[in-house]
């Protein structure tokens, strides 16, 4: 049994290797296709005007412009496979120290509103799905709907508008106060700043989990076994309890992992409002930028947290289901 | 003649379905609407005037003026309409995506299906927008790259739904007897599984929609769009957040609350053909 | 209702379940739908009674009408009384689990996920629980093992022992079971009932919804043809030895087309739900058909048994509600 376990996990493991590769593939020759020509993006019209043509070269070099993509592609994945990732040209540093520091800022964010949403949106969907069609339903259903129709962005913007512009009382950008030395800042302060993006991200993924959540619960409210628990007499809470819970949570488990992808999404537009300097502010200013070593690196990243929660959310249902955990052994 | 018995239950109000093509039938009017109305003001939305800038809702301006002097409901309206064509340019041609690859998956034998499973797989693992992001700058930021990177991004669920739902057809009795009473794989396509499929093509064709004009602007908002002489809500509301902390709050409002409405009608569109078209809940 | 001085368990009388639907795929207008019309059957002390139809023609929902778990858009009429009392919803509510009990047909009516020992309890952990749980298992010969095994881990005959304790957990007065041989061959169905004879000679009561009569004239008291929605005959298994004995045209007809009776089928189907011919369901395909056969025609008591045709002259049917223990 253990055997078959690890057999499965390393499948697994070497599939999400290779889709990586892919990822990093595919990004690449995205923005090796690209007609937009780095130097403007970076240096702007005006100073290349009066550059001379070695200053130019120098800088199409450090660019990367003047090597054939393919070429540039397999010395960037020799070095990644060693873990170089290379250097970030916009913040002139390895693009992996750009990503430690973005990327912890971030997962305090995305980590609180993949915690708070999972548990919320649960809640929300299992109680919608029970009283399918009655009032708690239709508050919960219309509800959801509406913010699943809001762009993250706008929702963060109208947070902002209302907390920190008409209330004042949460900050309006950035994830320390302005002005203060990295030393002199508490860890209140960094809770203060981060409290309406996690916020913004919480609520956005609190309405796709519950509506999904809620058609499980709608299945399994409408199944035979309820059904029969009915019939020998069961109240609706113990068979919710019993029951219902227990056949929800596998899908609830892999719809929550799912959810990884749409937060990171969610993130890059959040931090942006609120000027909040996480990974997801680094991408669009890699994008913007055309800072093609840190975008890959981020690209990178992401996919792989993506995958991994896939592979997690995949063992976890081995683990919890008994129909794999025992194969299927008839007497 | 023996007569037949059913007897009818009167409506003394709507039934369910009934009100859902009720809702349809709004929501593709006020869509339809918004959209013309927009493609006529698009004029209108660029006049500037620096005598009435600035300007706090009113009768006059009910959606206010910006910086600039523009009337906000025009430049909504407007900017809404692009939306609106885009959304479903991009969406129209991302279904199609999905159709072809899904039925493609199932149909052609294993390999081509591990083919377009591990590549379904690769494009989902990078996050939306991220994508969207890497697409727009891969065609050079601009219409062009909104919209391709719109199309190219949606296209993933709704092929591994419509993968999953022949790959069943396939197993099912039907249309095994089919094939074996000597019908054709064509004809078998187009007259077994198309009237199945059908339904729930459209469904979650017209449930792109939403998502479409939400990516698209999102995008446009973070620069990545549109330019900003066009002004697509995206544009619009990302311009709107410098004012925004001088107090000037109509400037994000009201558009997003009409951004927001549109896609609420999209997607009860979208679920009121469902519950049209889904054998499942028929007869509710 | 029949030759019998003993109590009744069950009495249903002119039960009728109508759905509401739409008319066709694209109309708007609702229509109801009689699947169940006038319904009247009962089941008195150490008898098995067999509802006999065929498949799909509406048999199952009189075990869901019975227990109240009809399905969103139903309507249903008639009375039903349980020991000489009136079936109200609360009763209902009271008495399923307990006095009445079911047993389904197969296993998706089990939690997947639960281990079918915990399922029989209904997730108590008692001792009281656990002990009759386990003598449960042991008289129909589940060991020890079986407790912890998950629904999909169980053969078919484990299954529907697992099923049978549950019903029983609750010390029933009144088994309904709903095809409970399904794709069984005689002798393994035959076998399988034994559990439910062995219940009834306790002085209980056995609904069995079937549609094998072969099984119902081997295993059950007295039979009750079920056709396009209606009983049209009740009467005992007696009866069934020879065509003379039994009354309705369509249990003739029913008996004719037994193998061991020249395997005569009779022309025609059994009508759809929409196209209800008026008057008796039967009409379009009976040899007797006439004239009187187009209106309302109501259940008769002729000999030890009921019929519902014009050809007959009987008593009128009376309700036994209030006689309570006699």
């Amino acid at each position: 049994m253990l055997k078959k376990n690890l057999l499965f996990a390393g499948k697994n493991l070497i599939r999400m290797f290779l889709l990586l590769f892919a990822v990093s593939i595919a990004t690449f020759a995205l923005v090796a296709v690209s007609p937009i020509d780095p130097l403007q993006a970076n240096v702007g019209q005006a100073a290349l005007g009066s550059m001379s043509e070695e200053q130019k070269e120098k800088l199409r070099s450090y660019w990367g412009a003047d090597t054939p993509p393919v070429e540039r592609y397999v010395n960037w994945a020799k070095a990644a496979l060693r873990g170089d990732f290379g250097t970030s040209l916009l913040y002139r540093q390895p693009v992996m120290n750009v990503i430690g520091v973005k990327l912890a800022n971030s997962l305090f964010l995305m980590g609180l509103a993949w915690v708070i949403s999972g548990l919320l949106g649960f809640v929300l969907g299992v109680i919608a799905g029970v009283y399918k069609g009655r009032w708690p339903d239709r508050l919960i259903k219309g509800y959801s709907l509406v913010i699943a129709s809001t762009p993250a962005f706008w929702l963060a913007l109208l947070l902002l508008l209302f907390f920190g512009v008409w209330l004042k009382v949460l900050p309006i950008g950035l994830s320390v106060p302005i002005g203060v030395e990295a030393a002199g800042v508490t860890f209140f302060q960094r809770v203060r700043h981060a409290i309406l993006p996690a916020l913004t991200l919480s609520i956005t993924g609190i309405s796709n989990i519950t509506l999904h959540t809620r058609e499980k619960m709608i299945e399994i409210m409408d199944s035979d076994y309820v059904l029969f628990a009915r019939a020998r007499g069961e109240k609706t809470g113990k068979i919710i309890f019993h029951h219902g819970l227990r056949n929800v949570l596998l899908p609830a488990m892999t719809l929550q992992f799912a959810s990884i992808s749409e937060i990171i999404g969610g993130s890059v537009l959040v931090e942006q409002v609120f000027s909040y300097p996480g990974l997801g502010q680094a991408a669009v200013a890699a994008g913007t930028g055309s800072d093609v070593p840190l975008l890959m690196g981020i690209t990178l990243i992401t996919a792989a947290m993506v995958f991994l929660g896939n592979f997690a959310a995949n063992l976890l249902y081995g683990a919890v289901d008994p129909r794999i955990r025992r194969g299927g052994g008839k007497v | 003649m023996i007569r037949k018995k059913s007897q009818e239950a009167s409506p003394v109000r709507l039934n369910e379905r009934q009100k859902a093509r009720l809702w349809l039938a709004v929501s593709i009017l006020f869509l339809a609407g918004v959209a013309v109305a927009g493609y006529f003001c698009r004029e209108a939305a660029l006049v500037t005037d620096f005598s009435r800038k600035n300007i706090a809702p009113c009768f006059q301006y009910p959606f206010g003026t910006d910086w600039l002097g523009r009337n906000m409901f025009y430049r909504t309206l407007t900017g809404l309409s692009m939306s609106i064509l885009i959304g479903i340019c991009a969406a129209g041609v991302s279904a199609v995506m999905a159709l072809l690859l899904g039925v493609s998956a199932a149909v052609f034998g294993k390999k081509v299906d591990a083919v377009i499973s591990f590549f379904i797989d690769t494009v989902m693992g990078i996050p939306h927008i991220l994508l969207l992001i890497l697409i727009s700058y891969a065609m050079g930021k601009g219409l062009k790259g909104v919209v391709v990177g719109v199309a190219l991004t949606h296209w993933c669920s709704l092929a591994r739904l419509i993968r999953g739902e022949v790959l069943a057809l396939k197993q099912r009795e039907y249309i095994q007897i089919a094939g074996k009473l000597g019908q054709s794989r064509l004809k078998i396509a187009r007259k077994h599984m198309l009237p199945h499929l059908l339904p729930q093509f459209l469904v979650g064709l017209v449930l792109l929609f939403p998502h479409a004009i939400l990516h698209e602007s999102s995008v446009t908002f973070l620069g990545f769009g549109l330019s900003s002489a066009q002004p697509a809500i995206g544009v619009i509301l990302s311009e709107s957040m410098t004012y925004l902390i001088m107090g000037k709050w109509w400037l994000a409002v009201f558009p997003g609350v009409m951004l927001v409405l549109t896609v609420v009608l999209f997607d009860l569109g979208g679920s009121c053909l469902k519950r049209l078209l889904d054998p499942n809940s028929v007869h509710q | 209702m029949s030759c019998t001085n003993k109590r009744h368990i069950l009495e249903i009388d002119e039960l009728s379940v109508s759905f509401l639907q739409y008319e066709g795929k694209k109309s708007t207008r609702q229509v109801e739908l009689p699947v169940i019309s006038k319904l009247s059957v009962s089941v008195h002390e150490g008898e098995i009674v067999a509802v006999v139809g065929s498949s799909g023609s509406g048999k199952s929902l009189l075990a869901h009408a019975i227990l109240d778990l009809l399905p969103y858009n139903a309507k249903t009429s008639g009375s039903m009384y349980f020991d000489g009392e009136l079936l109200t919803r609360e009763r209902i509510h009271s008495l399923r689990g307990n006095k009445i009990a079911f047993v389904p047909q197969s296993t998706t009516y089990l939690d997947p996920l639960q281990p079918v020992g915990a399922q029989v309890r209904q997730s108590r952990k008692d001792p009281a629980s656990r002990q009759r749980q386990r003598e449960l298992f042991g008289r129909y010969k589940l060991g020890q093992g079986v407790d912890e095994k998950y629904p999909f881990e169980c053969s078919g005959g484990m299954t529907r022992r697992v099923l049978l304790s549950c019903a029983l957990m609750g010390d029933p007065e009144l088994i309904i079971a709903d095809e409970p041989t399904p794709g069984m061959d005689l002798a393994l169905a035959k076998q399988s009932m034994e559990d439910f004879r062995a219940f009834a000679d306790e002085g209980k009561g056995v609904l069995l919804i079937t549609h094998d009569i072969e099984l119902a004239l081997e295993v059950a008291d007295r039979i009750a043809v079920f056709y396009a929605g209606t009983t049209v005959e009740e009467a005992p298994v007696a009866d069934f030895a020879s065509q003379e004995s039994l009354r309705h045209p369509y249990t003739k007809a029913l008996w004719r087309a037994l193998p061991q009776n020249g395997f005569t089928p009779l022309p025609g189907v059994q009508p759809y739900v929409k196209d209800m011919p008026e008057g008796c369901p039967f009409g379009p395909r009976c040899s007797r058909y006439s004239k009187n056969c187009q209106g309302e025609i109501p259940m008769q008591r002729v000999g030890c048994g009921t019929v519902r045709c014009t050809l007959y002259q009987g008593e009128d049917l009376a309700v036994h509600h209030h006689h309570g223990t006699s």
